[in-house]
């Protein structure tokens, strides 16, 4: 189910440094709604730094080109802004928010991004409901946010905040690194249930593997702070037999 | 030193950021002159128709706080500028002391009103023990603590009314002569509480005393002491919050409590004196034999406090606990901390303080850990954690460990964070203003603190730092 007419989000020429170097260097790629768009690259090629820019990371310094999000400016909103707008980041590197329980964190989230409050017995039945869908225990309500969680209840954590808030445009980072094949499974099944509810999805990823749970309509290899390549979910399979040398080459 | 927090703060400053600064006309009906005397004290002591022992012991104090030099630790620029003469030491609010509600002046019920104790009073106090200025002015015990036969009185009473009790204790813990405040909360004391707990009594209900200063350069010097008799136990809470003026509020403030065989005594107090007041307090506690004492102390006013809760761990196996907290703004210095003596053996203490600084504000953790010869088998662990909302904001550590036996076993952990970028970043993200988002890092940051207070205290505490934070990003 591919999309159509005007983007959810549209990238162009996007360049942006962090501590004085240039990353980004004219990033273009343009999603609509519905859609699911893998990002692959190998390591240090700035796919992190693209979901950090596009989530308006203060440490990331935009020097050119533009982002619209539904047609609006946005570099120009602040990460509240951009949040409040719809758009959601799953961290590659979740933080760790000691003495704030999950639960509370969550629905200070979930405040925020609706605008609305929901009864906490409401909230609560819904939140145990999804802790259900993704294999967590109802203690983990009680726990502080990443506050010493494993790798895997991290990135679970993420796409639980994702079904929760419901955003228009999930930004997944490496959101399949250090998981099992287990939790692989549970994660893309989250984001599978997401999409079927109509997220668009910026899947960033360095292995194939993720995209054999989750079908990606369109895919981009990134190399050196470009999108280098576009294509269908071929291409994925392509690079992973041949190597990002041979896009290099190409 | 180069000592930004000593940087005198400009009344209009702290009157726009001391949102309690609130305060009723003077309906002070006696006052002492300023400044401190012989005759002072005399007149002090003659109007409560005290004992002479109380008398002798106040003159002797007074010449022990003359003869004592200035501290020179903590704040010495702030200590220094005190001007001794410029204080009034004994303000009395009314002719007599409210026993019901009704009793109570309508001026001072519209303070409380707006401090919320009556709401307070009807869900669970015990007894409320307000001190308005120098003097008590109302104070009522519910019947069951009365049928306990649970003491719970203003000090002044209870010199008057269990003299013996009195005289057998007080000053025990700390001497008239321990230090400079000690010394001059000893010759001008008034007010504060008087609590005994009779043997194997546990009083369910934490008793509670609300404190507030009133009148312009005008000093507070509470005495409070609380005996819990053997196999007894008691919770006691000090809050307070004050209105601003324009001059140095001197607080001075004794604390004496003693746990005697297998008792267990908490002492909360959450200060939120305004930001020009000094808080110069002494507070210590005996644990004797399987008792246990501990303080849990919250520091969110003020514009310097001195307060370091001690526990003499006396009989085997006590057991002492402080756990504070520290909030210290712009032009604030809180200089807090904790002392626990091992004096006998098999004696266990743990120290958790937190520490927050904003603003420019600076916090100070200052603590002693002292493990006397023959206090074999102690335990002893201390955590201190300070956060940094600012690049401005400072904070120092200076613990002091002394330690006589070999197999003691003494941890000391101490860490320093910054609200992190990548931490707002991560709470931004999630659609929370960067206000927002750094107040839930600050109300993480003390949960542990926040979970040992009563609920209502818990949600006023909660209430004092979401103001502090306003305004304090950006």
């Amino acid at each position: 189910m591919s999309g159509s007419g005007t983007p959810i989000l549209e990238v162009k020429g996007l360049r942006a440094a962090t501590a004085g170097k240039t990353i980004l260097k004219g990033v273009d790629l343009a999603v609509r709604p519905g859609e699911v768009h893998a990002v692959m690259g190998r390591n240090g090629s700035g796919k992190s730094t693209l979901s950090n820019v596009l989530m308006g990371h203060p440490a990331y310094a935009v020097e050119g080109g533009e982002a619209l999000f539904e047609g609006q400016d946005l570099l120009a909103m602040d990460t509240t802004a951009r949040a409040r707008a719809g758009i959601f980041l799953a961290f590659q590197y979740p933080l760790a928010i000691p003495g704030v329980t999950v639960s509370t964190f969550l629905r200070a989230a979930y405040r925020a991004t609706k605008g609305v409050d929901v009864k906490p017995s409401e909230f609560r039945r819904r939140l145990l409901g999804e802790f259900r869908e993704l294999g967590i225990p109802e203690d983990f309500a009680g726990r502080y946010v990443n506050d010493g969680f494993s790798g895997g209840e991290k990135k679970r954590l993420e796409i639980l905040q994702m079904l929760l808030l419901e955003p228009k445009l999930a930004i997944l980072d490496e959101t399949d690194s250090g998981l099992d094949i287990d939790a692989l499974r549970v994660v893309s099944q989250g984001i599978n249930r997401a999409i079927a509810n109509g997220v668009s999805v910026l899947l960033i990823t360095h292995y194939q593997r993720i995209l054999d749970h989750v079908a990606p309509h369109v895919v981009h290899v990134f190399l050196d702070g470009r999108v280098v390549r576009t294509g269908g979910p071929e291409l994925a399979r392509e690079v992973e037999a041949r190597g990002y040398e041979w896009v290099e080459a190409a | 030193m180069n000592d930004t927090a000593a940087a005198a703060v400009r009344p209009e400053d702290a009157v726009g950021e001391y949102r309690y600064g609130f305060s009723d006309p003077d309906r002070s009906v006696f006052k002492t002159p300023k400044g401190l005397s012989e005759d002072v004290v005399r007149t002090i002591s003659a109007i409560k128709g005290e004992p002479e022992w109380m008398l002798e012991l106040r003159l002797k104090a007074l010449r022990h706080f003359r003869e004592r030099p200035m501290p020179t630790w903590g704040n010495t620029e702030i200590l220094n500028a005190i001007d001794f003469d410029a204080v009034t030491y004994y303000v009395r609010p009314a002719d007599r002391q409210g026993r019901t509600w009704d009793e109570v002046p309508e001026g001072i019920k519209k303070t409380f009103d707006r401090l919320g104790i009556p709401e307070a009073e009807r869900k669970f106090l015990a007894g409320v023990s307000a001190q308005y200025e120098s003097e008590v002015v109302y104070h009522s015990i519910k019947a069951e603590i009365e049928r306990q036969g649970v003491v719970f009185l203003d000090m002044d009473s209870g010199l008057r009314e269990h003299g013996d009790l009195v005289r057998r204790h007080f000053g025990t813990v700390v001497p008239p002569n321990d230090n400079k405040f000690a010394a001059l909360n000893s010759a001008v004391w008034s007010g504060g509480s008087f609590v005994y707990v009779p043997k194997g009594v546990h009083v369910k209900i934490p008793l509670q005393a609300y404190f507030r200063i009133n009148s312009q350069g005008m000093g507070q010097f509470e005495r409070t002491l609380i005996i819990a008799d053997e196999g007894s136990s008691v919770h006691y809470i000090e809050g307070c919050t004050a209105p601003t003026w324009s001059t140095d509020s001197l607080h001075a403030a004794v604390v004496e409590l003693i746990a005697l065989k297998g008792a267990k005594i908490r002492y909360t107090t959450i200060q939120n004196w305004s930001h020009n007041v000094l808080n110069l307090v002494t507070k210590r506690s005996q644990a004797w034999e399987d008792a246990t004492v501990e303080w849990v102390d919250g520091n969110i006013g003020s514009r310097l406090t001195m307060k370091y809760p001690a526990i003499h761990l006396m009989g085997p196996r006590a057991h002492g606990e402080v756990l504070s907290v520290a909030f210290a703004g712009r032009g604030q210095h809180q200089d807090a901390g904790a002392k626990v003596i091992h004096v006998a053996p098999d004696t266990t203490s743990a120290v958790t303080s937190k520490s927050i600084s904003k603003q420019g504000g600076r916090a100070s953790y200052r603590g002693m850990v002292k493990v006397h010869s023959g206090a074999t088998g102690v335990k002893t662990n201390v955590r201190c954690d300070a956060l940094l909302i600012d690049p401005e904001s400072r904070t120092d550590t200076y613990p002091t460990m002394e330690v006589a036996e070999n197999d003691a076993r003494v941890g000391h952990e101490a860490s320093v964070s910054k609200v992190g970028e990548d931490q707002l970043f991560y709470l931004k993200s999630r659609g929370l203003s960067e206000e927002e988002a750094t107040l839930m890092i600050v109300n993480g940051f003390i949960e542990p603190f926040v979970k040992e207070l009563p609920m209502e205290y818990a949600v006023e505490l909660n209430r004092l730092i979401r103001m502090e934070m306003e305004g304090a990003v950006g």
